[in-house]
């Protein structure tokens, strides 16, 4: 793989769609949830409550119990917590200011901008080691093995 | 020892693995020995001054370390500790103002300006808040706020907007400084006494911060010059003293869309909200009708403690800084009271009303309107001529007629505190509001001269008299103040 092309991580068609439906739903607030897979590959969603208290317009935030459940859920399903999702109501789909100061080594951030209550660009995200900013990786729009795999999307 | 589990995103630094051991009496020896063991985990659990960050979360058992000592929290062998990630994010800094409700829509294409060596240097203590930062800053650099008077909550408004870095303040004015402006207009000084009060304002400003553009509008706002002017701004400060004014930048703001930090100042009592956001109440929410003419006071009628304005216009200055950085919980639907005899705020919650005529769901006012006549004030008509039938006279009359001999009763209807500063010798006191219990003292038949301070509580009172059958009552014009200029200078006037 050319590096410029950074880490890769392929996502369902199903996935996809969540994701982008989860921002539209929540629109003008952000919304998020957990990304569960293996190998670089998602498969399965956890749609989490935004709790955060500084105005969910421009915030999220994944409670720590929220997060127990998103890994507890990987476990069950075999599978592994590989980062999250977000979106950015009205804004470009990069990262901000605000995410690199919060963001956690390893897991993949897929933000998706939502325009006007249209969901738009979708990319995705990895912290450097050294914290210093994020690196873009690229997403993979793979195969859907399973097509009801939409049903996946826990509350 | 104990055991600490190590969440996803962290295994990567301790070999892959869920639970590692490590040693400590309380929780914060075992994170720093967890560290030790594994190196690369400290960038993630604490920031540049050694605390934990904030998303990072430490449990014992299944309780927040926050709810119990903290680090200080002692730790077993047969405890377990969990490192637990709170997942947080959100849009891009630099225009979290367009998505935070309370906030002021700046012009969406607006450029951040940069800011100077200079200016980070003198924004320093702000820049090193992360609430406020380099974006607060570029924010205010960006922001136009204009101010409703420059006297004693312009004043305050003004100064400390220009420190903060407000990059444009627009100030409207028409009058000239005078003495007794200096006890609470602390833009002004001895020697602006006289000078126009934008030209004394403009030079306190720039002195204080040359970095910024101050405009200065030297006219009386009006329906017809108002959303004109108010137009390039982003807030409008309100610091009138007066019911026209105030329902005129009122309509204005709602009109405009843009947001109005209002303060008002009476005696030892101050308000101050902010009205006429986006789905906030305005200030007719609150004031469908303004009072009858004459029943509230002005401060040169009432007086008003120097430093009153000086807390309310500050608060009036907090709001706008938070608007326009688009931070914390604005003083929106909420109306703040300040007694500064008791020392005490209290706070009305305030609804937008439906059928307010102004920003209610079907307005009835959609353009400015005549505010003096709104708010009962005639316009000031041409002196009737009523050469037979007089009800006033001026100083230079009565001091003719004194001299002449003539036998006349002077009523000073003022307060007995302003009649320890002056007096015309000889006259008779009965406050104004003792008028209507204790008018019988005065002769029927006699000639009545009614006196205040400048002519408008003895008018009142000499309206009284003559609705109760007297029929020589003159009023005296320009009251006291006019005797000491043609009269009297040896006096001092207030």
């Amino acid at each position: 793989m050319p590096a410029s092309e950074g880490r890769r991580l392929t996502i369902t068609a199903a996935v996809d769609r969540a994701i982008r439906a989860h921002g539209q739903e929540t629109y003008p607030h952000e919304c998020c949830g957990a990304l569960l897979g293996r190998d670089a590959g998602v498969t399965d969603l956890v749609a989490l409550p935004n709790t955060t208290e500084e105005g969910p317009r421009r915030r999220f935030l994944v409670r720590p119990s929220d997060y127990r459940l998103a890994e507890r859920r990987a476990t069950e399903l075999g599978a592994e917590l590989l980062g999250f999702y977000h979106s950015h109501p009205d804004h470009p789909a990069r990262p901000s200011q605000y995410d690199l100061d919060h963001a956690w080594p390893t897991f993949a951030y897929i933000i998706v901008a939502v325009a006007q209550g249209a969901a738009a660009d979708m990319t995705v995200w990895y912290l450097k080691d050294d914290r210093s900013s994020f690196e873009e990786g690229t997403l993979h729009h793979g195969e859907n093995p399973d097509p009801d795999a939409a049903a996946a999307v826990h509350r | 020892m104990a055991k600490i589990l190590i969440p996803t995103p962290l295994r990567p630094y301790t070999d892959k693995q869920d639970a590692v051991d490590a040693s400590g009496a309380t929780v914060g020896e075992l994170l720093a020995d967890l560290t030790r063991r594994h190196s690369g985990l400290k960038a993630h659990l604490y920031n540049e001054q050694g605390k934990l960050r904030s998303f990072v979360n430490v449990y014992v058992n299944d309780e927040d370390i926050r709810y119990l000592q903290k680090e200080q929290t002692p730790v077993t062998a047969s405890d377990t500790v969990s490192i637990i990630p709170s997942v947080a994010g959100g849009v891009p800094a630099t225009t979290d103002a367009d998505a935070n409700v309370g906030s002021v829509r700046l012009q969406p294409d607006r450029e951040l300006p940069a800011l100077s060596n200079d200016e980070v240097k003198r924004y320093s203590r702000h820049l090193i808040m992360p609430e406020v930062g380099v974006d607060g800053q570029r924010k205010l650099k960006a922001a136009k706020v204009l101010c409703i008077g420059a006297g004693g909550l312009g004043s305050p408004v003004a100064m400390y907007l220009a420190a903060a870095g407000v990059g444009t303040i627009g100030l409207v004015d028409f009058d000239v400084v005078d003495y007794s402006n200096l006890q609470r207009q602390i833009l002004h000084s001895t020697p602006d006494v006289g000078k126009p009060k934008l030209q004394s304002a403009k030079e306190k400003l720039q002195a204080l911060n040359p970095e910024i553009d101050i405009r200065t509008h030297e006219v009386a706002l009006s329906s017809h010059n108002a959303l004109q002017l108010f137009e390039p701004y982003d807030v409008i400060v309100d610091g009138t003293d007066n019911f026209p004014t105030r329902y005129l930048v009122n309509d204005a703001c709602v009109i405009l869309g843009k947001p109005n930090a209002y303060g008002s100042i009476f005696r030892f009592e101050g308000q101050a909200s902010v009205f006429a956001t986006r789905n906030g109440p305005c200030y007719r929410c609150l004031y469908p009708e303004p009072p009858p003419p004459g029943l509230v006071p002005s401060c040169a009628e009432g007086g008003v403690l120097g430093v009153l304005p000086g807390l309310i216009g500050v608060i009036q200055a907090t709001e706008t800084v938070k608007l326009i950085m688009g931070i914390g919980e604005p003083l929106i639907g909420r109306f703040l009271i300040y007694d500064a005899l008791r020392m005490r705020f209290r706070e009305l919650k305030l609804r937008k009303d439906p059928d307010c005529p102004v920003c209610g769901t079907h307005p009835t006012v959609t353009k400015l309107i005549d505010y003096e006549q709104f708010c009962g004030i005639a316009p000031a008509a041409p002196e009737p001529v009523t050469v037979n039938n007089a009800t006033e006279l001026t100083a230079l009359e009565l001091k003719q007629r004194l001299d002449r001999g003539d036998k006349l009763t002077i009523v000073d209807v003022r307060e007995p505190n302003e009649l320890q500063i002056n007096r015309i010798p000889g006259s008779v006191h009965i406050p104004l509001g003792d008028i209507p219990k204790r008018y019988n003292e005065l002769d029927p038949e006699a000639e009545l001269i009614m006196q205040c301070k400048s002519g408008v509580r003895s008018g009142k009172a000499a309206d009284f008299l003559r609705s109760v059958g007297y029929k020589h009552v003159l009023n005296l014009k320009g009251g006291i103040l006019d005797w000491i200029d043609k009269v009297d200078p040896t006096q001092p006037k207030y």
